[in-house]
């Protein structure tokens, strides 16, 4: 892996400008909506609701980005794209990237909870 | 003005389906000092928002069961919430989506996450437009009818004087010292509000706005500040109201053994002087000129005349024959060098009992 899952002094900075047990909070809050969005996702595409996929998409990509993971909110943010243009078959491959993104981010955000 | 006021803190709706969102948005702003509170759909928004109290909203865009566009769109056909600014929130790639609400009614906007500076900055111009518009809609409140003010703050106007042309009507109650002096103070302030309310219904029914009341005289304008081109017709229409409601109340007056009264009404048009005058607590929409001095002088002179309704020429030539008028003598009247057309507006055959011999 060349780069961190989760840009580390975009969530100092939040610390900075508020405090540690808000980022915690914020955090959770992330962690629980990815899992909710990306079932989401899974559920849309497979009931070929585009509207639902793209809001998903959309929610997922401004979130993580608020957090600092920008990897995995630019993988959103192309999913939304493809909902955008209709184009549900290009989809499921990189929704299974992004599924197996999560979980890396997951353990950064983690890390950072526990390191500091 | 302050401008501290801009750091005036309020009650702000964030609006957004994504968690992480509203934790973002709701810390920076309880961090300048405002109260949040959160809905999370367009739907929610709605509900809570007629609930009242709001300042401000933040908006996000795509949500479910009301997106941002429908709760815009929504929110310009209550008028109780149309003038609660809307701030968008956004992402960075949906500024095309942004420029649509703008043009739908959105104040501003701000990328998600916002720069705390931004934030900040924004909430305040936002909040103290606000606050201006609301100093601005109490105001209009305190001289206009309901209808008036509504139709004021929905096409706007102009604060400041300006030429207009309109018609100024007076009106006052014939021999009203005497009528005071025969009955009790409290008849006569309960006669007093009758007849006021009366005279509103006529003239706001007609566009008119009442800007004057002195003792049991008022004075009106049509044509301004909402504009209407038929204002002479309107005023005239008016008048003949007043004149009517005046003898319905009459025949209450008589089945009660109380005496009857009878108003004189002038109406002139043309080109008057017209605006907002007085102070923070108290303001009027006044209009000046020989237009509203004719006016009055007319009013005057419908005790030489006996007739209740006299008017100016522009005002009969505004009438284009709608309403029939005859030409009286011309009078010389104070303040007016030459001599000034008088017309005369007959009231229409009244009812088809007979009232026996005057």
């Amino acid at each position: 892996m060349a780069q961190s899952p989760v840009d580390i002094s975009t969530l100092r900075d939040l610390v900075a400008s508020t405090d540690m047990a808000f980022v915690q909070e914020l955090i959770e809050a992330f962690l629980e909506d990815g899992r909710e969005q990306i079932a989401a996702m899974r559920q849309s595409l497979a009931s070929g609701d585009v509207l639902v996929f793209q809001r998903a998409a959309h929610s997922l990509k401004s979130s993580s980005a608020s957090i600092g993971a920008l990897e995995f909110s630019e993988l959103a943010k192309e999913l939304e794209m493809l909902a955008k243009q209709a184009n549900l078959p290009a989809a499921p491959e990189k929704l299974e990237q992004i599924a197996s993104t999560f979980p890396t981010v997951e353990q950064a955000l983690q890390a950072f909870q526990h390191g500091s | 003005m302050d401008r501290r006021h801009a750091a005036e803190s309020g009650r702000l709706l964030v609006v957004d389906d994504n968690k992480v969102n509203r934790l973002l948005l709701g810390r920076g702003l309880e961090q300048h000092g405002h109260s949040v509170e959160f809905a999370e759909n367009g739907l929610q928004a709605l509900e809570m928002l007629r609930k009242g109290g709001f300042d401000l909203v933040l908006l996000d865009i795509m949500m479910p069961e009301l997106d941002g566009y429908q709760v815009l769109e929504q929110l310009t056909t209550e008028p109780d919430l149309r003038d609660i600014p809307v701030i968008m929130t956004s992402a960075n790639d949906e500024l095309d989506s942004v420029v649509r609400c703008i043009e739908m009614g959105a104040e501003d906007f701000l990328v998600k996450p916002p720069n705390p500076v931004l934030l900040k900055a924004r909430i305040g111009a936002s909040l103290e437009k606000k606050r201006l518009r609301d100093q601005q809609r109490q105001l209009i409140r305190r001289f206009a009818t309901p209808e008036v003010a509504e139709e004021l703050l929905a096409n706007g106007f102009e604060l400041g004087g300006k030429f207009v042309d309109a018609s100024a009507m007076f009106s006052d109650i014939r021999g009203f010292t005497s009528i005071a002096e025969s009955q009790s103070p409290t008849d006569t302030i309960e006669l007093l509000n009758t007849y006021y309310t009366l005279m509103f219904d006529a003239i706001s029914g007609q566009g008119g706005t009442v800007n004057q009341m002195v003792g049991d005289g008022l004075m009106a304008i049509f044509g301004a500040p909402v504009p209407h081109t038929d204002h002479p017709l309107r005023a005239v229409r008016a008048a003949l109201e007043m004149v009517e409601l005046v003898q319905l109340f009459n025949q209450g007056q008589s089945a009660q053994g109380k005496a009857p009264i009878q108003i004189g009404i002038g109406i002139a048009s043309g080109r008057v002087i017209a605006g907002f005058t007085g102070t923070q607590s108290r303001a009027t929409y006044t209009c000046v000129g020989d237009t509203v001095n004719l006016a009055a002088r007319l009013e005057a002179h419908t005790k030489v005349l006996g007739h209740p309704i006299l008017i100016d020429e522009n005002t009969w030539q505004g009438l284009g024959g709608e309403i029939p008028a005859t030409e009286q003598e011309a009078a010389q009247l104070r303040g007016k060098s030459a001599a000034v057309r008088v017309f005369a507006v007959p009231l229409p055959t009244a009812s088809p009992e007979p009232q026996g011999p005057r």
